[in-house]
């Protein structure tokens, strides 16, 4: 059992009024909140030995380096990486993503077809995208159904052995969905395709091992999991990042550089160009062990009772429709009331001190299929109550009356 | 015709009168529900401006001298920031409505809904009413 109100006394953020009223924070699969622990190493690497990393023989260099790389064994250790040299510290999911898309220009012809699923975040399409036009390799699409679930027959029939690549998102940010991404590897693997899975809408409620998944990248962001903004991770398998090009040239990355020749250096510095987001990195390390120490068993079983709760509340609204049903989702609610746009009701529970989400959440394609302008979501997190949602159902009762 | 300074006087001695921003906003939302502001001709991709959040349409013609708009949006509140925008700039001279500034959107409490960050397609739409008139103020020119 959690202690959630002791767990929120951690949060200073939630402390907060908006528009005069307590915050209801439920925009937690945009952006999770960040624990007093958290904050204290980030105001603790400024104020006590902020400095460049990895090249410095000074004392302050030497700390910061070993911090930094102790939060990169932390992460290798939560994501159960076999060497601490798979683990490559980005800028977040988006740069992870476009990292892997761009070294693969070099490993693709025009024969050659990836496969994205129909419920990614642009930022899991547009890399994909750019590298087609690179290469003229074929994108395909594995089509959802009405549920919010991914085609699992339409997708192993698009697989071939021309696929080289499959992308798909953990879970959905727009919906929720948990895909089944053990068998969308296995399945994937027989025709020799490696598999990229975004894991930013995952982490935050599940302990992914990437061994045991055999997955080929996995990538994910901090800031969704109580750490920073601006720092995230791209875990490959050795045998792949070997194989991929350095993605941007710089310091930090070589080995020898001369005019003639430059050579680079080895795992995980090959990727990691200039000067890292050393602060959010430690930070990053902290926030995972800050979830582990709570742990991911009870958070999962929490944030499910919050889902189950909030759903029915939600639909107990007249005309109020939940858009992804699958029996296998996370703590999010993406909905729509009957005739009446997600933006103002988004702009009204905002003056009712409620943070939710709306538009298309960065899924276009997910809003086309389903031929909505866009949502409202509400995300929960572990830190979040029943009362919460009262509120939020309250909220969202009056915007009706408002707006009809 | 008021000039644009009296109306968005007007406007902001109206706004005044509400008490909080239920008030505020069911005004807002009441007059993006009753009043038909464009031409269903004219809610076409040539007259649209696409924000993130919520869509415009916006129509101008010249009568006389002056500009005449009609808009429209999918989003009820931002329909109803939108007729208070069209009672301001409409039937004005267009060198009027180019030199005319908002500040009185901060004095009625909807600032939030003009920050650029926004994305409902209304700052877009004030711009489209400000390079319409250009447009006019060139011709009549």
């Amino acid at each position: 059992m959690l202690e959630i109100n002791k767990i929120r006394q951690d949060f200073p953020i939630l402390n907060r009024q908006v528009n005069g009223k307590p915050l209801v924070y439920f925009d937690n699969a945009a952006t999770s909140q960040t624990p007093q622990q958290v904050i204290d190493v980030i105001v603790d690497y400024y104020s006590n030995y902020n400095a460049n990393i990895h090249r410095g023989v000074h004392t302050l260099s030497q700390e910061a380096t070993d911090k930094y790389e102790a939060a990169r064994k932390t992460i290798q250790n939560h994501f159960n990486a076999k060497h601490t040299y798979e683990v490559i510290l980005t800028s977040g999911t988006t740069h992870s993503i476009n990292l892997v898309a761009n070294g693969f220009a070099s490993l693709l012809n025009e024969k050659d077809e990836l496969l994205v699923s129909a419920l990614e975040h642009h930022s899991n399409i547009v890399p994909w995208q750019m590298l087609c036009e690179k290469t003229g390799a074929t994108l395909k699409v594995i089509p959802m159904t009405n549920e919010g679930e991914l085609d699992m027959n339409a997708y192993v029939n698009l697989l071939s052995e021309n696929t080289k690549l499959v992308f798909v998102n953990h879970i959905s940010n727009a919906l929720g969905t948990i895909n089944p991404i053990e068998t969308i590897i296995e399945k994937a693997h027989q025709v020799g395709a490696a598999v990229l899975i975004d894991g930013a809408q995952a982490c935050p409620h599940i302990k992914p091992d990437v061994q045991a998944l055999d997955v080929d990248f996995y990538v994910t962001s901090a800031h969704k999991m109580c750490g920073p903004t601006g720092v995230g991770m791209l875990y490959g398998k050795e045998e792949w990042l070997k194989k991929l090009p350095p993605y941007q040239g710089g310091g930090e990355m070589i080995d020898q550089v001369t005019f003639e020749k430059t050579t680079y250096a080895g795992l995980p510095h090959k990727f990691e160009a200039g000067t890292p987001n050393i602060c959010g990195g430690i930070a990053f390390g902290t926030a995972i062990d800050y979830m582990n120490a709570i742990g991911f068993d009870n958070i999962a079983t929490y944030e499910h009772e919050l889902l189950k709760y909030g759903t029915k509340k939600l639909l107990e609204i007249e005309g109020l429709k939940i858009y992804g049903t699958s029996k296998n989702k996370t703590s999010v609610i993406s909905f729509n009331l009957d005739g009446i746009h997600p933006y103002d009701v988004g702009t009204l529970l905002d003056k009712m001190g409620i943070a939710v989400r709306t538009g298309h959440h960065c899924t276009q394609p997910i809003m086309d299929f389903y031929k909505i302008p866009g949502t409202v979501r509400a995300s929960f997190a572990f830190y979040n109550t029943k009362e919460e949602i009262d509120a939020l159902v309250t909220a969202v009762k009056k915007a009706k009356m408002m707006l009809s | 015709m008021p000039s644009i300074k009296e109306i968005q006087e007007d406007i902001i001695d109206e706004f005044s009168m509400f008490e909080d921003w239920e008030e505020r906003y069911q005004y807002m939302i009441d007059l993006g529900k009753t009043l038909p502001l464009i031409d269903e001709q004219y809610k076409t991709d040539d007259h649209i401006i696409k924000g993130c959040q919520s869509k415009v349409w916006v129509h101008a013609q010249m009568d006389e001298d002056k500009v005449a708009f009609t808009a429209d949006s999918d989003a009820i509140i931002t329909k109803g920031i939108i007729a208070i925008l069209i009672r301001v700039f409409s039937n004005q001279h267009p060198k009027d409505i180019i030199e005319a500034d908002t500040d009185f959107i901060d004095k009625i409490g909807l600032k939030e809904h003009l920050s650029p960050t926004r994305a409902n397609g209304l700052v877009s739409m004030i711009k489209q009413l400000k390079m319409y008139a250009i447009a006019y103020q060139t011709q009549l020119k």
